[in-house]
C-alpha cells in the first residue's frame, strides 16, 4: 500500500497525470446494451493487432517462387510462392500458429460486423445528430478502412481465392474509363498477378492502414468523450446531463471484463471452427476458379453488386470498351456509401436544425429516417445476399437465375417497399403508445358493471414508463420563407419539398394538458 | 430435357473405349469385360454382336441376355427397346458399361422422375443386375468399361491429383469437393463418400452436365491420383475445427454475424440487464 501511494505520487509529480485521471474517472457513460456495440469492435480490433503480430514474426510477403516441403500431403512438390508457403507453415510448423490466423481472421470478421452494428445503432437512434456529425464521419472512415484492411488481408496468403479476389479487383480498376488499364500496371507493377502484388499489400496491410485506423480510434475516443455519451430519454436523464456510471470504478470494470469476454469468445471460435483453409485452395493460378469463390462477408456487397448487373452491357466508344456492367455496380456503391458517410448533413439540412441533441431518438419517432435506414439496409442485404447466390441457389434447390432474378428485385424495388412498410410500421407505433399513454394498457380484467354492460379495465402507466412513450421532439415541416430580397431560391424550394416529405406524417407527442384531461 | 439428351448422346460417342483384359472385379463382370474386349478388337457393330457374343461362353451370354430383359423392363420405356433413346431419354449405344454402372450403381437412374438432372438416390438393382444391364448396353457399342481395381485403389500422389482436381474439377465441385451451383436449377453434387469407381466412372463417362475427362486428356493414372486427393481430404481430419460445410466465406460470415456478434449481444444484454 505504501509502495502504491510512493509509485503513484512519483509518476503524479513528474506527469500531472492526477488531472486526467481525475477528470476521466468521474466520466459517466450510460447503460444500454446497444452502447456496447461499439466496444466489441474495439476490443476485436486489440485482438487483431495482438495476433497479427504474431503472425509478423512468421509470414514472409515475397512472391518468390519454392517448392513446398511442408507437412500437408496434398502440396507435397508443388511450386508456390514464399507468402502461400509461409502461410501455409503458419499453419502446420509453427506451433499454435494456426490458431492464431484463426483467431486473426474470425477477430477480423467479427471487427467489420460489430462495426456496422455499431453503425446501425448510432444511425437509427439519431445519435449522428449535432454535435457528433464529425463523428459519424470518422467513423464511417473506420468502417472503410476496416474494410480495406480486411481485403488487404484476405490477399495476402497467396493462395487461389485471394488470387482470385484480387484478379476481381484488377477487373474492376482496368473498367476504368480510359487510366484504368495504367492504374493497374501501376498498382501489380505488371500484367496481372506479376510478382509485387503482395510485398505492397502487406505495407498496407501491417503499417500504413493500421496507423491510419489507430490515429482515427483516437480520434473518434477523443470526440466520444468530448461530446459526452448519447442516451435514452427517462426520469431525470435530459438533454444537459449524463446519466449513468462513472469509469472509475464500475464502468472501468463492466468494460475491462467484458473485454476478456470478447477475447475469449474469439479464441473460442477460433480453436473449434476453421475459417480459410488456405491448404485447400492451392497456390494462386490464374487459370482455376473453384466454385464457392467469396470474398469475406464485408466485401460481399460490392461481388454481389457485380453478380447481379445484367449482362452484356458494354459499349465501344472512340475505340475503347466501356464495361457498364462494372462501371455502373461501381458508381452505385460509391454513391451509396458517400450517401451514409453524408446522411447527418443531409438530415441537419432538411430539418433546419441546429440545436444539440444528446438524448437518442427511438427508432420508431423519427419514421421518416428509420424507413431510409430500412431502404438502405435492404439494398446492401439484397447485395450481399446476393455475393452467395450460387449457395442460396444449391442449398435451396433453386435455380441461380430465379435466385439472381429474385434479389434484383430486393435490391432495386425492395428498398421502396421496406421504406412504406416501416414508415407505417413506426407510425402505428406511435399512435400505439400515444394510445397507452392516455388511456393506459388492456390489464385482461373484465368487469360486469351493474346495468349489465362489460367493460376491460385499463391501467395506468407509472410516471417511468410514461416517460418513456411521451418526451420525444416533434419536427413540423419547414415553410417556404423569401428571403432578404423577397426572393424564394431553388434550394428553399428543395428543402421544404423534402422538409415536408420527412415531416409530414407525424405523431404529436402527448402533451401535459392531454394527460391531465385524461386522469378524470 | 432434348437439350439434356443431345449433351449426353454427343459426350459418349466422343468418349474412347478404353479396353482393359486384366484387374476383374467381380466374377460376372469378368465376362461383361470380355465382351467388350472382343467387341472393340474386332471392331464389330451391330451386325457383328451376335457373331462376337457366340464365341464368348454361355455364362456371359446369360448375363447379357439377362441384362436385356432387365433393360426392356426397367430402362427401355425412356431409352427404346434396342436402347436407341427416345423422346424422354438419350440413346445409350456406345455409352459403355461404366456409364451404366455410375448411373445405376448411385441410383440416378431409374430417374425418379423428371427435373433439372437426375439425382442420387437408393440403388433399385443389386450390383449383379447392374452388371448385367451393363454387358447388354456394352454390347450395343464399344464403350468405356468398368477400370480395373488398380486405378481404384487411392494410393497415387495425392499432390498431383489436388492440382488436377483444383484445375478440372474446382470450377464447379469446390476446391473441397463441397459442391456447387451450376445453371437452371442443375449442380455439382458434393463429393464425400462417393465410392471410388464412381468417381472414375463420372470422370471417364461424363454423367449428365459433366464434361467427360477421356484417357486422353487424364490418364487412368491421373484419374487415380484424383481419387487419392478425394480419399485423403476424406479421410484426414479437419486440422482447424468443425469445416462449417467448406463452403468458404458465407459460412464464415454467417457464422460470426449469428453466433460470434449475436453470442456477445447476449452477453451486452446480460451486463446491462437491471437485477430485478
Amino acid at each position: 500500500m505504501r509502495f502504491t501511494g510512493w509509485a503513484a505520487n512519483y509518476i503524479d509529480e513528474r506527469t500531472s497525470a492526477s488531472t486526467a485521471v481525475k477528470s476521466l474517472g468521474r466520466k459517466i457513460f450510460p447503460d444500454h446494451w446497444s452502447f456496447m456495440l461499439g466496444e466489441v469492435a474495439l476490443y476485436s480490433f486489440v485482438v487483431i493487432l495482438l495476433s497479427g503480430t504474431f503472425l509478423t514474426f512468421f509470414f514472409d510477403p515475397s512472391m518468390t517462387e519454392v517448392e513446398y516441403e511442408g507437412s500437408y500431403v496434398p502440396l507435397q512438390g508443388i511450386p508456390m510462392s514464399v507468402a502461400y508457403h509461409s502461410s501455409l507453415d503458419i499453419s502446420f510448423e509453427i506451433r499454435g500458429g494456426l490458431l492464431m490466423r484463426q483467431v486473426h481472421h474470425w477477430a477480423a470478421l467479427l471487427f467489420v460486423a460489430a462495426i456496422g452494428l455499431h453503425m446501425l445503432r448510432v444511425f437509427f437512434t439519431g445519435a449522428f445528430r449535432k454535435p457528433r456529425e464529425l463523428n459519424w464521419v470518422i467513423g464511417f472512415l473506420l468502417f472503410v478502412l476496416a474494410m480495406a484492411l480486411g481485403f488487404t488481408g484476405y490477399s495476402l496468403p497467396d493462395d487461389l481465392l485471394s488470387g482470385n479476389g484480387l484478379r476481381i479487383i484488377d477487373g474492376m480498376i482496368k473498367a476504368v474509363p480510359l487510366a484504368g488499364g495504367w492504374i493497374s500496371y501501376l498498382l501489380f507493377g505488371d500484367e496481372f498477378p506479376g510478382l509485387d502484388i503482395i510485398p505492397r499489400l502487406y505495407v498496407l496491410h501491417i503499417l500504413l492502414l493500421p496507423a491510419i485506423l489507430v490515429a482515427l480510434i483516437g480520434a473518434h475516443m477523443v470526440l466520444l468523450i468530448v461530446n459526452k455519451h448519447t442516451q435514452f430519454a427517462g426520469p431525470g436523464r435530459t438533454n444537459d446531463n449524463v446519466v449513468g456510471a462513472p469509469v472509475m470504478p464500475v464502468f472501468a470494470a463492466k468494460a475491462g471484463g467484458f473485454f476478456f469476454i470478447v477475447f475469449g469468445v474469439i479464441v473460442l471460435i477460433a480453436s473449434l471452427f476453421t475459417i480459410n483453409p488456405i491448404w485447400n485452395y492451392g497456390p494462386y493460378d490464374p487459370s482455376p476458379v473453384s466454385a464457392g469463390t467469396q470474398p469475406d462477408w464485408y466485401i460481399g456487397f460490392a461481388d454481389g453488386a457485380l453478380r447481379l448487373i445484367p449482362p452484356h452491357l458494354e459499349s465501344v466508344i472512340f475505340g475503347y470498351t466501356w464495361s457498364w456492367n462494372v462501371l455502373i455496380p461501381l458508381v452505385g456503391l460509391l454513391v451509396f456509401l458517400a450517401a451514409a458517410a453524408l446522411y447527418p448533413f443531409l438530415e441537419a439540412w432538411v430539418t433546419g436544425d441546429k440545436r444539440e441533441h444528446h438524448i437518442a431518438e427511438r427508432p420508431r419517432n423519427n419514421p421518416t429516417r428509420t424507413a431510409i435506414g430500412a431502404a438502405g439496409v435492404t439494398f446492401y442485404a439484397g447485395l450481399w445476399a446476393a455475393a452467395s447466390s450460387d449457395l442460396i441457389a444449391t442449398h435451396f434447390r433453386l435455380s441461380i437465375e430465379g435466385v439472381i432474378h429474385a434479389l434484383q428485385f430486393v435490391t432495386v424495388v425492395g428498398p421502396f417497399i421496406a421504406y412504406f412498410v416501416t414508415k407505417r410500421v413506426c407510425l402505428a407505433l406511435m399512435r400505439k403508445d400515444r394510445e397507452i399513454a392516455l388511456h393506459g394498457f388492456e390489464s385482461g380484467r373484465i368487469v360486469r358493471l351493474p346495468g349489465g354492460e362489460y367493460i376491460e379495465v385499463h391501467e395506468q402507466l407509472d410516471d417511468y414508463e410514461r416517460w418513456k412513450l411521451v418526451s420525444y421532439e416533434e419536427y413540423q415541416p419547414l415553410m417556404v420563407r423569401p428571403d432578404a430580397r423577397g426572393r424564394i431560391s431553388a434550394s428553399q424550394r428543395v428543402r421544404a419539398g423534402l422538409s415536408r416529405w420527412f415531416f409530414e406524417d407525424r405523431i404529436s407527442p402527448v402533451t401535459q394538458r392531454e394527460l391531465e384531461s385524461q386522469r378524470h | 430435357m432434348s437439350n439434356r439428351i443431345e449433351t449426353q448422346h454427343t459426350m459418349s460417342s466422343t468418349s474412347p473405349a478404353p479396353v482393359r483384359r486384366s484387374g476383374r472385379r467381380h466374377p460376372l463382370a469378368t465376362a461383361a469385360l470380355l465382351v467388350v474386349g472382343l467387341l472393340a478388337t474386332g471392331g464389330a457393330y451391330a451386325l457383328a454382336t451376335t457373331s462376337a457374343t457366340a464365341e464368348t461362353t454361355a455364362a456371359s451370354e446369360q448375363m447379357v441376355e439377362d441384362g436385356g430383359k432387365l433393360f426392356a423392363a426397367n430402362c427401355a420405356s425412356c431409352h427404346g427397346l434396342q436402347g436407341a433413346g427416345t423422346d424422354a431419354g438419350p440413346s445409350v449405344i456406345g455409352v459403355g458399361a461404366l456409364a451404366v454402372d455410375f448411373q445405376v450403381g448411385t441410383g440416378r437412374m431409374p430417374m425418379a422422375a423428371s427435373g433439372p438432372q437426375a439425382e442420387e438416390k437408393p440403388v433399385q438393382f443389386t450390383q449383379e443386375q447392374i452388371d448385367a444391364m451393363g454387358a447388354w448396353v456394352a454390347s450395343l457399342a464399344p464403350g468405356p468399361a468398368v477400370p480395373p481395381d488398380r486405378y481404384l485403389a487411392g494410393d497415387g500422389d495425392a499432390a498431383i491429383g489436388a492440382e488436377l482436381f483444383r484445375i478440372n474439377c474446382a470450377m464447379c465441385h469446390n476446391v473441397a469437393g463441397a459442391g456447387g451451383a451450376l445453371t437452371e436449377g442443375k449442380y455439382a453434387p458434393g463429393l464425400a463418400g462417393v465410392d471410388p469407381v464412381h468417381v472414375y466412372g463420372a470422370m471417364s463417362t461424363g454423367p449428365q452436365n459433366m464434361p467427360v475427362f477421356s484417357d486422353l486428356n487424364l490418364t487412368p493414372e491421373e484419374k487415380n491420383d484424383i481419387i487419392t486427393y478425394l480419399k485423403y481430404v476424406e479421410e484426414t481430419p479437419s486440422v482447424g475445427g468443425f469445416e462449417l460445410g467448406s463452403l468458404g466465406p458465407v459460412s464464415e460470415g454467417l457464422f460470426i454475424w449469428i453466433f460470434g456478434l449475436g453470442g456477445l449481444v447476449a452477453v451486452t444484454i446480460w451486463l446491462t440487464a437491471k437485477s430485478n
